[in-house]
């Protein structure tokens, strides 16, 4: 297949960035996304262009270091996809392609499609923990957890902190990340004894790094490559409630 | 590639006496740290995934002064994210037998008597913990109807020891110790630096003092000085190019401190895994594991003609060959990873392969789809089928998955002593960076309970009896500056060739050429070609690399080019070594030494010793590490 796309380029933080055009043949459909655009910059790099930077690292969708905004979704059409585990299959020969940064103020832009995240951690640092120091910790055994819980549980703390739920939410909330990581800590017997603060601390957190608030637009759970489901933003707000309610 | 032989080394530093008392006797000589004292104490871990993540979090917890590398923007995103299918401890909970003589004579056994009955003794131990330890933090395991955990059997076991979180294990037990490691950035324990690359290690006065990084976002080059420094890097699969590993795995932090004088032990033992989606062309930059957990349920076949180009659901049951079940009626299609991978090979070989090129297998669930349900078998399996689908295009639920052997992890590393201390005083190695505990095979889900047992467990008890003796000064500015004159220099050099090859397309001859010459099978004769390859093709790295870009911005040609420049340097190492050692054992398979069957046919009389070289000026320098097993008896491995 060949494909024309269109690329943000910005070359560091402070540079004016802009859409650039550039055409790519003999595409195999069984390439994955970030395969096309590896063959893309090795012939940059052969014409002495600067290649299009990009995060990844896995590759398989765990490590939630790629994301771009394809023709303006996060992570692509796709549905529950990281950008890594998108396949050319899935576009039409002769197609055009845009391909942008996540934008959202408190992920600023280092360089072409890379992002400064680190206000996740941040978020995770306010709280998103069980405090219990290695080699204190009781037989696993000695607290059953019924399995419903560990696996709704499980379900929230797939979370990979890519940052999708960003990328597409109107507000630029960072609620679906922030909630997820609550939810799956507080249907846990472990995550009991800080719940209240923990939620208080992390939604604190995430207002300080800027994010916006959440208007219930669902687009972070639209694009969310791990199906993160809009009621633990619920789960969040209670937690959350009963903190200033005190 | 010429080389001599040093001394033996005889002390690892294990204390003696019965096998189930040495941990807690070390623990109790161990030194202990005046709590007062421990925020004076300087020390600097890279690497943030199982081992680093944890390593970092608990030296936190106690107290010290703790600053911590990654590569990636987030500590979260180590490779260990990655592991699929468990974590192995001997927990017993299902009565079926275990223990930890059990966990650790498998453990023995799987590494194929070319580990130390010491270390894995105490690896098997401190299991237990770990499992203790992540429940705590929250980490989702899978659990039964009762509220208790669920557990599963896994490669080179008949007993169900593997903890598992669906298929992600790695993810949830990763995010645990990340979160421990945030609470300590909060607590101002850990100074954590994401998007920074080590690229030496300063030694001075003999012992490691520091690390020279690469700021990956300004390019600035920094300088960092502590008491220890622990390195927990990972694995160096990608010297491969396709591998099951993320692909900024390398080697870069090891080998600089090899090059620095820590040892390198076993660098040849490889393990090939054999259940991944095999290659669909030319463009392909990585492999995709498919969990061994599905060899719980799924069968491996071929058909039994060859070229037999049909359709799998049209081959009837008496022309398809589940040869590991015949092969190995007592394991079947749960022998170790080297077994299958290499009965894969043969049966393509053959001619029997399927898919593109003949280089493939069948792995068939319609046994186990009638056996349990569809439903049963989603459970269990269902982000796996997905992923499978995602990238194939093709539903396992309805044909039968292909599968192929790929790189996936390292169990040479660098040389650690009991205490996981390097022959460099003060540089510690942990998880998949060091060499210690899997011999020459390591079993499925062992990887990750070696990670966390060192690094909440291990490390923080070894490191504090080195650390009792600090803080250790002021550090030797000249050798600083000789590091980072070093560091800068190589950058320099490799933005100055401004030749007509990307950094890809070397690494891709090179890891072409390591597959092909030091791969499932080696031999004298292909091992010869490799090292006289490696040094021509490294030769034209040198004179015909093209990095774009400076040095002073996020330049990902220039990262990438340092990292196959290293890969150069251990593929030879890599290749001496599987030369030197003419026995097969384990994942390292000599062609030379097999038995009638086919099977690898260990040399205990000439090679039952760990193998750890040291780079001198006058080439590499080979010193063999005795292996004495008093517990577990040597024998030939049987799976049959
Ligand atoms: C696909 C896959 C599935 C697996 N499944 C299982 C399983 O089910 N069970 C099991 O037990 N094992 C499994 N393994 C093996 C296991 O995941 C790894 O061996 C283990 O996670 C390695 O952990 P680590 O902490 O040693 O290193 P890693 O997790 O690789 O972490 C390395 C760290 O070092 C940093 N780093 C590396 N180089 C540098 C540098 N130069 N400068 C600065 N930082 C650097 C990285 O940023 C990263 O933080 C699997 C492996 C793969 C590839
Ligand atoms: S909630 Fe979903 S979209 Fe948001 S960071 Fe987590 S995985 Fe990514
Ligand atoms: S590269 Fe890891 S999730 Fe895409």
């Amino acid at each position: 297949m060949n494909l024309t796309l269109r690329v943000w380029r910005q070359s560091g933080p402070s540079d004016d960035g802009r859409m650039v055009t550039y055409q790519v043949e003999d595409v195999s459909p069984d390439m994955s996304f970030l395969e096309m655009l590896d063959v893309l910059n090795e012939r940059l790099i052969l014409e002495g262009d600067d290649p299009i930077a990009f995060d990844h690292d896995c590759r398989e969708g765990i490590c939630g270091m790629c994301g771009m905004v394809i023709n303006g979704v996060a992570h692509g059409e796709q549905r529950a996809t990281t950008t890594c585990q998108l396949h050319m299959r899935h576009f039409e020969d002769g197609a055009t392609i845009t391909i942008e940064p996540w934008r959202a103020a408190p992920f600023p832009v280092v360089k072409d499609l890379v992002v400064d995240r680190s206000a996740f951690d941040r978020i995770i640092q306010a709280g998103g923990f069980v405090s219990v120091p290695a080699g204190s910790a009781p037989d696993a055994h000695s607290i059953p957890v019924r399995k419903e819980d560990a696996d709704d549980a499980f379900d929230a703390a797939t979370c990979i902190g890519c940052g999708a739920c960003v990328a597409a939410c109107p507000n630029g909330s960072a609620s679906l990340f922030t909630a997820a990581k609550i939810t799956h800590l507080s249907l846990l017997p472990q995550g009991q004894p800080e719940r209240v603060s923990r939620a208080k601390a992390m939604v604190d957190q995430m207002d300080a790094e800027g994010f916006g608030g959440c208007t219930n637009t669902g687009e972070c759970t639209a694009v969310c490559p791990k199906g993160i489901p809009l009621d633990t933003i619920a789960q969040m707000n209670s937690d959350y409630l009963k903190a200033n309610g005190k | 590639m010429n080389h001599t032989q040093g001394p033996d080394i005889r002390d690892t530093k294990a204390p003696s006496g019965p096998i189930e008392e040495r941990w807690e006797k070390r623990k109790f000589s161990a030194r202990l740290v005046n709590p007062a004292n421990k925020r004076k104490l300087h020390v600097i871990v890279v690497g943030t995934g199982l081992a680093g993540g944890s390593a970092a979090a608990t030296l936190g917890e106690l107290g010290y002064n703790v600053t911590s590398f990654c590569y990636q923007d987030s500590p979260r995103r180590a490779h260990s994210i990655a592991a699929q299918g468990g974590i192995n401890a001997a927990k017993n909970y299902r009565g079926d037998g275990d223990s930890i003589h059990r966990l650790f004579y498998d453990t023995v056994k799987g590494g194929d008597f070319r580990a130390r009955e010491s270390n894995v003794y105490r690896l098997a131990q401190v299991s237990v913990n770990i499992i203790d330890q992540a429940v705590a933090q929250g980490v989702p395991f899978a659990r039964e109807y009762g509220g208790l955990l669920d557990t599963r059997s896994f490669g080179g076991a008949q007993v169900s020891r593997t903890f598992y979180a669906r298929g992600q294990t790695g993810q949830q037990l990763l995010l645990g110790a990340y979160q421990a490691l945030e609470r300590q950035v909060a607590a101002g324990t850990v100074t954590m630096h994401t998007r920074h690359e080590m690229l030496d290690l300063i030694v001075s006065d003999g012992r490691a003092r520091g690390v020279i990084v690469r700021d990956m976002v300004t390019g600035e080059i920094e300088r960092h000085v502590a008491d220890a420094v622990v390195l927990a890097t990972g694995g160096y699969g990608n010297v491969f190019f396709l591998s099951t590993n993320a692909k900024g795995c390398n080697t870069t932090a090891i080998w600089r401190a090899h090059e620095r004088g820590a040892y390198f032990a076993n660098p040849c033992y490889t393990q090939i895994h054999p259940t991944c989606i095999p290659v669909s062309g030319e463009y392909q930059s990585k492999l995709t594991l498919m969990s061994e957990s599905l060899r719980n349920d799924g069968r491996v076949w071929v058909p039994l003609r060859k070229n037999d180009s049909r359709a799998p659901g049209d081959i009837p049951e008496q022309e398809r060959d589940y040869y590991l079940e015949r092969i190995y009626p007592a394991f079947g299609n749960l022998v170790p990873r080297d077994i299958a991978s290499r009965a894969a090979k043969n049966v393509c070989d053959e001619g029997r392969g399927v898919g593109p090129g003949g280089l493939g297998v069948y792995l068939d669930f319609r046994d186990a789809i009638g056996r349990l349900g569809r439903d049963a078998v989603e459970k269990k399996y269902g982000n796996l089928f997905e992923m499978y689908e995602r990238i194939t295009g093709e539903n396992p639920y309805d044909v039968p998955m292909r599968i192929y052997p790929a790189v996936h992890y390292t169990m040479g590393g660098l040389w650690v002593d009991y205490d996981l201390q390097s022959t460099i005083p003060g540089l510690f190695v942990i998880g998949e960076a060091n060499f210690s505990d899997h011999g020459a095979n390591r079993l499925g889900a062992s990887a990750l309970m070696q990670g966390l047992a060192d690094g909440y467990f291990v490390l923080p008890t070894t490191i504090g009896d080195y650390l009792a003796d600090g803080p250790y000064g002021d550090v030797d500015e000249e050798a600083v500056a000789e590091a980072e004159v070093k560091v800068r220099d190589k950058i320099e050099r490799l933005l100055s060739v401004n030749g007509t090859r990307t950094p890809d397309s070397f690494h891709r001859e090179l890891g072409k050429l390591m597959w092909d010459y030091c791969g499932m099978e080696r031999t004298e004769e292909s091992l010869r070609k490799a090292l006289e390859r490696i040094p021509e093709l490294r030769e034209e790295f040198w004179r015909d690399i093209k990095v774009t870009g400076t040095a002073e911005k996020l330049n990902q040609v220039l990262e990438k080019a340092g990292r196959v420049a290293d890969f150069f340097d251990l593929a030879e190492l890599m290749c001496l070594d599987a030369l030197v050692r003419t026995e097969s054992c384990g994942g390292h398979f000599r062609a030379e030494s097999q038995d009638s069957d086919g099977e690898a046919l260990r040399d205990d009389e000439r090679f039952a010793h760990v193998s750890a070289w040291e780079r001198t000026p006058g080439g590499p320098v080979l010193h063999k590490e005795p292996l004495e097993y008093e517990y577990v008896k040597m024998t030939q491995r049987s799976y049959k």
